[in-house]
């Protein structure tokens, strides 16, 4: 199985797998164990299946490595040097320091790709109906289409699955350990380091300045231990340390942050006194406050406090973002079924509201307001009249529901007469509007004529308006649930999701400023073409064939937006090709 | 919903209302109908606000010519705000419902640094530095300079344009918040601030700060005008004693005798130099103090910045005395007086007396009479109106000197003077002090009790309520405590007593420093973080104490493994950084980490900051908030209050600290959806004197059970009504029990008054079982 290709990095005996003695080798690709006096690899590990490594914990007689493996398989490999303990401790030590540098290369190359899909897949049947509908049928490749019409659930998922949080013990979690004579050994992992960083961005900043050119990395943590961020009780001044620097630019941070003052008025505890006393003027109440300790230390160290903090709480705020609403989520669930509901309402309100009254005025009233009203708020007592969006009072303008006596009166209306349908040909559009121009000409002198409408042409658009005239046609006719089957209608239902995820992304190419968005705009039409061609027709001639009443006026609003879809793409070529020469 | 309370049509802005709501309006009705102040309990998150205006705004229109005026006052700005975001949803409801709308006008005034709109005078953080500035832009001798020089010196356009136009015509009907004033303002290119003061005085109603009513020196400029037919409202009063003394006391230090010597040197000059180019100004004044003080018509108000500190009937109805009219003789005059006290200064013992012997020492040392004294501020306003200075920062220290003159000069009772060498916890630093404190808060209350027909002191915590009708020394009409209906225990009250060591937990003096107290206090937040989900609030007694508290835990490990549940945000003495660190606590608790906030009764955040729902699912108050008893002032105002209104001291203090304690822990209620644990941690709480002063809807609930808890007990308490209240609540669940609708509420009318008046027994509300 050996191929020559690969460089075997290393090499270790005695290594017993299984109760069988036996050679280690450290491949380019992979780890593989042989046995003694044979020459068939028994263990191949290729890197890339290897999940981790683990070792056995030190003073533990039997040394011992062991792999574990995607799969959830493990091999555990024992190392038997006759020189003793120290000797395989070393052994072992040499294989798993180089692993460590291996492994990393290869984690990435695990294909979770396809598994990621298929799970989103899974998940929502919408997006699959679309899958099917729009890849299997060849309209959309399937990199486009996760490209452009999975992209959020993709993301969304990836998001979830990337963001760790900052534990606010991080800190707290490196035991230290006295090793026992005089030192103490702090055990440092990958993942605080990580938490370090993201949390400590100057700590960064430093560790990219001063390791490897300034100093080693040992050096470096060493002087963090030793620094102001792991003992808050020590006074970062004085001290020529590169963390002092570091204190100091978190310092100046905080304080730019504390001087933009707090975003909500109900929580800025300067702008609560209205008429503050005036300078000498007050007596117990105002000494108390006054009182100082003088404990610089003490107050240093609450200030630090304060300030990890608000550090760890900004390592998140990417997340809050995207989630601004999840309130409960320690130890309990505190489910409080109307507290939820409540927040998601002002949010509703709140996105609704700052869209709106943007630019009503340049301070923050808007927002302030909403607080307030927010504030006021009873739940159970019912809702408040003030709505943050009416300043006068034109009535409730919460949404309503609708009452109707008679609903086939609200659902039809005029409908357009299929002969003039024809505004798509720009010709007689201009006409169109000829003729309007002239017809409005005339309007002028309607009141010398006192003859509004001829009382032949009053009859006749009564006539059409009323029920079984030309305008009137969808009046009388059956809702169409229950002339059409039930596979119909659920083939027409995909049709129309399939469409109208596609147009969306059609139109969303409007105005097509940039190169990216034009070829994006090309491939979409070229898409619809390829929809219509692969979907619609076989849909419409199938419908043609088993439903001869309905025939075409079931896809016929399709075609409609297919059409003018068309025409945008057709007006908007032509331009740029006139644009061009 | 429109209700009918003891013949009173009432429109209440909301479908639904609270059975005590409807109780509170019909005490409050009483007290209107016998025109007499009244003290009204009700807990925090009942709605008191609603309830206050809309009965008391149908009770204006019912009755026009009893009650023709409202004026709500309140503490804080957002409170201010508050009140008028509710006053406009009662005016939306009327407009809606009502046949007739009302059409009353309301406004808020607050100060210019909340109100102004000019470009640049607005950019000013600082209060006094707006006033300055704009005092500069618009004061009359700015305008007239403006007028000669053609333009030369800048003014405020937006003042011009009110004085202009705006001061005939009046606002138009509606309700106006401080952002609507300012928008209106804008309009019109009128000054919000300058319309607001106008309004006041035909607005029906208007909201502000306490100190519009009872800080002399402001009421007298602003509120002079008030009907005697208006209803006066103090929400969130139970501090209003410590707002009525902190107004009337005086503190000087040597740096302010420093800064008003330099000051008057500069007068000094200023005055020599004006005597050399302009004699003629110097007269002018010089003649109008012979005339008397009667001119004030004259002057402008933009001119009113310097108002005497004393109460308006105290203020003398006479000419200044002829030894301080000459500009120059009253300079050398309060030379004087600057270094008679700079002599005062100059201690080694503490040295307590009263006015009148101060007085006394006055004219034995110095020779300076009381009269001239008395009309120390006045003067000194004069001088500098005529000297046409516009920048009174330099002049601070200079002004409080002649405040202390004029008051200590009139009043003779109620007050005391002390003079500290040294701070008591650095005997060898000399940093001497002279406190002129005001011991008597009714001094600055009597003349609002007198002047209005209807004063309501009304709070979520004003228990024990015998207390504020001794100190403020009043006559209530009605006095009432309501409880809060509820249809589930959302509060859990426990007072835990030992950790779970045994030690006893305290924070009294000699256990205070303790190792296994702070230990088993920082276990007992540590295991309360564990339990709780989102939000957690821990008040200390006193600043020095959290230091040094939290420094202890440091040492001892609980602060790491707090962090470990929650992240820790703490109070700190600058209001900048713990605003900061509260929106911080507040993102916290949004985004599900959860937080512990810890903070100091008696501070900002325990004043103003609300922790409803999940910012505050428990609150821990560790010890008993008593003020820092040792200290002098403290000490005299306690004598003071045993010799005039036979009022123990230790009566006082534990009242002083019972009611801090409940503010502290009633943060965390804010409603009847709302749900928090609150838990006392000291052993001294269940005493019968301190548990039986806490307010009657948190006594309800701290059963005898609850009384004598240790860490592990009350956690498993807190466990198993979290589990509970964490069920779906919903209105239904409410209605019938807490919540009414309009028939419930009729049809349950006669039975309720008798539910209620058994609440006032202290009877009512259901035992708490889990």
């Amino acid at each position: 199985m050996t191929t020559s290709s690969e460089d075997v990095l290393l090499q270790m005996g005695e290594v017993r797998y299984k109760k069988g003695d036996g050679t280690l080798y450290v491949m380019n690709e992979r780890l593989a164990w042989m046995a003694e006096h044979r020459d068939t690899v028994t263990v191949s590990h290729r890197y890339a299946d290897i999940k981790t490594q683990k070792i056995s914990p030190e003073g533990k007689p039997k040394v011992q490595l062991q792999v574990v493996l995607h799969d959830g398989n493990t091999s555990t490999f024992h190392f038997v040097n006759r020189n003793g303990q120290k000797a395989m401790v070393a052994d072992r030590d040499k294989v798993k320091e180089l692993l460590q540098k291996l492994l990393p290369s290869f984690k990435r190359k695990v294909d979770k790709d396809l598994e990621d899909k298929n799970r989103i897949l899974m998940e929502n049947p919408n997006l699959l109906q679309l899958y099917k509908d729009l890849v299997i049928t060849k309209v959309l490749t399937s990199d486009e289409f996760w490209a452009t019409h999975a992209k959020d659930h993709a993301l969304k998922k990836v998001g979830k699955n990337q963001e760790i949080g900052v534990s606010g013990a991080f800190l707290a979690d490196i035991k230290p350990q006295t090793d026992g004579c005089n030192g103490l050994k702090y055990n440092l992992t990958s993942d605080v380091i990580h938490c370090i960083f993201k949390t400590y961005p100057a700590v960064k900043r430093k560790h990219f300045e001063n390791v490897p050119s300034k100093m080693t990395e040992a050096e470096f943590w060493t002087k963090f231990f030793q620094s102001h961020y792991f003992h808050r009780d020590r006074l970062t001044a004085g001290t020529k340390d590169i963390f002092t620097e570091c204190g100091k630019i978190d310092d100046q941070a905080l304080k730019a942050a504390v001087q933009q003052g707090a975003g909500d008025p109900l929580l800025d505890l300067k702008n609560f006194e209205d008429v503050p006393l005036e300078e000498g003027f007050g007596s117990v109440a105002g000494d108390r406050n006054v009182v100082n300790s003088g404990n610089i230390v003490h107050q240093n160290m609450i200030k630090r406090f304060n300030q990890h903090s608000i550090m760890v709480l900004k390592t998140c705020a990417n997340v809050n973002n995207a989630l601004p609403s999840m309130s409960n989520g320690t130890n309990i669930a505190n489910g409080p079924v109307p507290q939820s509901a409540y927040t998601n309402g002002i949010n509703g309100k709140g996105s609704k509201h700052s869209s709106e009254s943007l630019p009503k005025s340049k301070d923050e009233p808007p927002t302030k307001k909403q607080r307030l009203i927010e504030k006021i708020h009873f739940e159970d007592l019912g809702d408040p009249l003030l709505d943050p969006d009416e300043n006068t009072t034109d009535g409730p303008n919460k949404t309503k529901q609708v009452e109707l006596a008679k609903v086939e009166r609200y659902l039809n209306g005029p409908i357009q007469n299929q002969m003039y349908d024809s505004h798509n040909d720009v010709l007689s559009l201009d006409e169109v509007q000829y003729k309007l121009v002239r017809n409005s000409e005339s309007w002028l002198d309607r009141s010398a004529q006192r003859e509004v409408i001829s009382s032949k042409s009053a009859v006749n658009a009564l006539g059409e308006l009323s029920p079984g005239g030309s305008l009137m046609r969808g009046f009388q006719e059956q809702s169409a649930g229950q002339l059409v089957p039930r596979d119909f209608q659920r083939d027409l239902r995909h049709l129309y999701l399939s469409l109208s995820e596609l147009l969306k992304h059609f139109w969303n190419c409007f105005p097509p400023t940039t190169e990216e968005l034009e070829a994006k705009l090309q491939r979409m039409h070229e898409t619809l073409q390829r929809f219509k061609m692969a979907k619609l027709v076989p849909f419409e001639n199938r419908a043609m064939h088993e439903l001869s009443p309905l025939r075409s006026s079931l896809t016929q609003h399709m075609n409609l937006l297919l059409r003018t879809a068309n025409s945008k793409y057709a007006t908007w070529k032509e331009r740029k090709l006139r644009n061009n020469r | 919903m429109k209700l009918s309370v003891d013949g009173l049509l009432v429109y209440f802005p909301y479908e639904y209302i609270y059975p005590e709501q409807y109780a509170y309006m019909l005490e409050l009705k009483r007290s209107l109908d016998a025109k007499g102040h009244c003290l009204l309990e009700m807990p925090s998150g009942t709605g008191k606000t609603a309830t206050l205006l809309s009965l008391i705004v149908a009770y204006m229109i019912e009755h026009p010519e009893t009650v023709r005026k409202l004026i709500y006052c309140s503490r804080t700005v957002p409170e201010i705000e508050k009140v008028i975001a509710e006053l406009q949803n009662l005016m939306v409801y009327y407009e809606r419902h009502a046949p007739i709308p009302p059409g009353f006008t309301g406004l808020v005034l607050s100060s210019r640094k909340n109100m102004c709109i000019h470009p640049e005078v607005s950019k000013e953080r600082e209060g006094k530095a707006v006033d300055g500035k704009c005092y500069g832009l618009t004061a009359s001798y700015i305008r007239d300079r403006h007028e000669m020089d053609g333009g030369e010196t800048p003014i405020c356009q937006y003042f011009e344009g009110f004085s202009l136009e705006g001061k005939e015509s009046t606002l138009p009907v509606g309700i106006y918040s401080i952002d609507d004033l300012k928008e209106y303002g804008r309009s019109r290119n009128w000054c919000p601030y300058f319309l607001a003061r106008y309004a006041i005085a035909h607005a029906h109603i208007v909201v502000y700060s306490y100190h519009y009513l009872l800080d002399p020196k402001i009421a007298q400029v602003v509120s002079k005008e008030m009907t005697r037919e208006s209803c006066i409202v103090f929400d969130e009063a139970h501090n209003i004693d410590n707002v009525c003394i902190d107004s009337m006391s005086v503190k000087i230090n040597r740096r302010i005798v420093e800064r008003s010597t330099n000051a008057l040197n500069q007068l000094t000059k200023l005055v020599q130099d004006i005597r050399d180019e302009d004699t003629n100004r110097l007269n002018e004044e010089y003649q109008r103090m012979v005339q008397g003080l009667k001119d004030a018509s004259v002057q402008r108000d933009t001119d009113m910045i310097l108002a005497n500190p004393v109460l308006p009937n105290d203020v003398l109805k006479e000419v200044v005395p002829g030894n301080i009219r000459n500009a120059d003789h009253f300079l050398s005059f309060l030379r004087r007086f600057i270094e008679y006290i700079k002599t005062r200064l100059r201690v080694h013992h503490v040295v307590q007396e009263s006015p009148a012997g101060f007085l006394k020492d006055v004219s034995s040392k110095i020779c300076i009479e009381r009269k001239p004294l008395r009309f120390c501020a006045e003067r000194l306003s004069s001088l500098l109106r005529t000297l046409e200075i516009t920048d009174m920062t330099e002049y601070g220290a200079l002004t409080l000197i002649t405040h202390f003159a004029t008051l200590v000069s009139t009043y003779t009772k109620g007050f005391t003077i002390i003079v500290e060498p040294f701070d008591d916890k650095t005997p060898t630093v000399s940093n001497p002090i002279l406190h002129f404190s005001c011991l008597d808060s009714s001094i600055a209350m009597a003349p609002v009790f007198k002047r209005f027909q209807t004063v309501v002191i009304t709070s979520g915590t004003l228990s024990p309520m015998d207390m504020y009708p001794k100190i403020l020394d009043f006559d209530p009409v009605v006095m009432s405590s309501f409880t809060m209906t509820l249809a589930r225990p959302c509060l859990l009250p426990m007072i835990v007593s030992k950790g779970n060591d045994q030690v006893t937990i305290s924070s009294k003096f000699e256990t205070r420093e303790d190792t296994a107290v702070i230990r088993n206090y920082g276990q007992l937040l540590v295991e309360v973080a564990k339990t709780v989900p989102d939000g957690i609030v821990c008040f200390f007694t006193s600043y020095l104490y959290l230091e040094s508290v939290v420094a202890s835990w440091y040492d001892q490990g609980i602060v790491d493994t707090l962090l470990r549940y929650k992240l820790l945000f703490i109070e700190t003495q600058d209001n900048a950084e713990t605003s900061y660190a509260l929106m911080n606590y507040v993102k916290a608790c949004d985004c599900g980490r959860g937080a512990v906030l810890l903070a100091v009764a008696r501070g900002k955040v325990s004043e103003g900051v609300d922790f409803d729902h999940h910012y505050g699912r428990a609150v821990l108050m560790f010890g008993i908030p008593y003020v820092y008893t040792q200290s002098r002032i403290l000490k005299a105002r306690l004598d003071y209050l045993r010799d005039q209104f036979q009022i123990r001291e230790n009566d006082f203090l534990t009242f002083d600290a019972m009611r801090h304690a409940a503010q502290c822990v009633g943060r965390a209620l804010r409603g009847k959806t709302d749900y928090g644990i609150m838990i006392f941690a000291d052993k001294r709480f269940s005493r019968q004197d301190k548990r039986s002063r806490l307010p009657k809807w948190i006594q309800e609930h701290l059963v005898d059970s609850f009384c004598n808890l240790s860490t592990e007990e009350a956690v498993q308490l807190a466990r198993r009504w979290l589990r509970r209240m964490a069920q779906p609540f919903t209105r239904e669940d409410q209605l019938g029990i807490s919540l009414l609708t309009l028939a419930q509420l009729e049809s349950m009318e006669q039975e309720k008054l008798e539910r209620q008046a058994q609440g006032k027994e202290g009877v009512g509300g259901e035992v708490q079982e889990l």
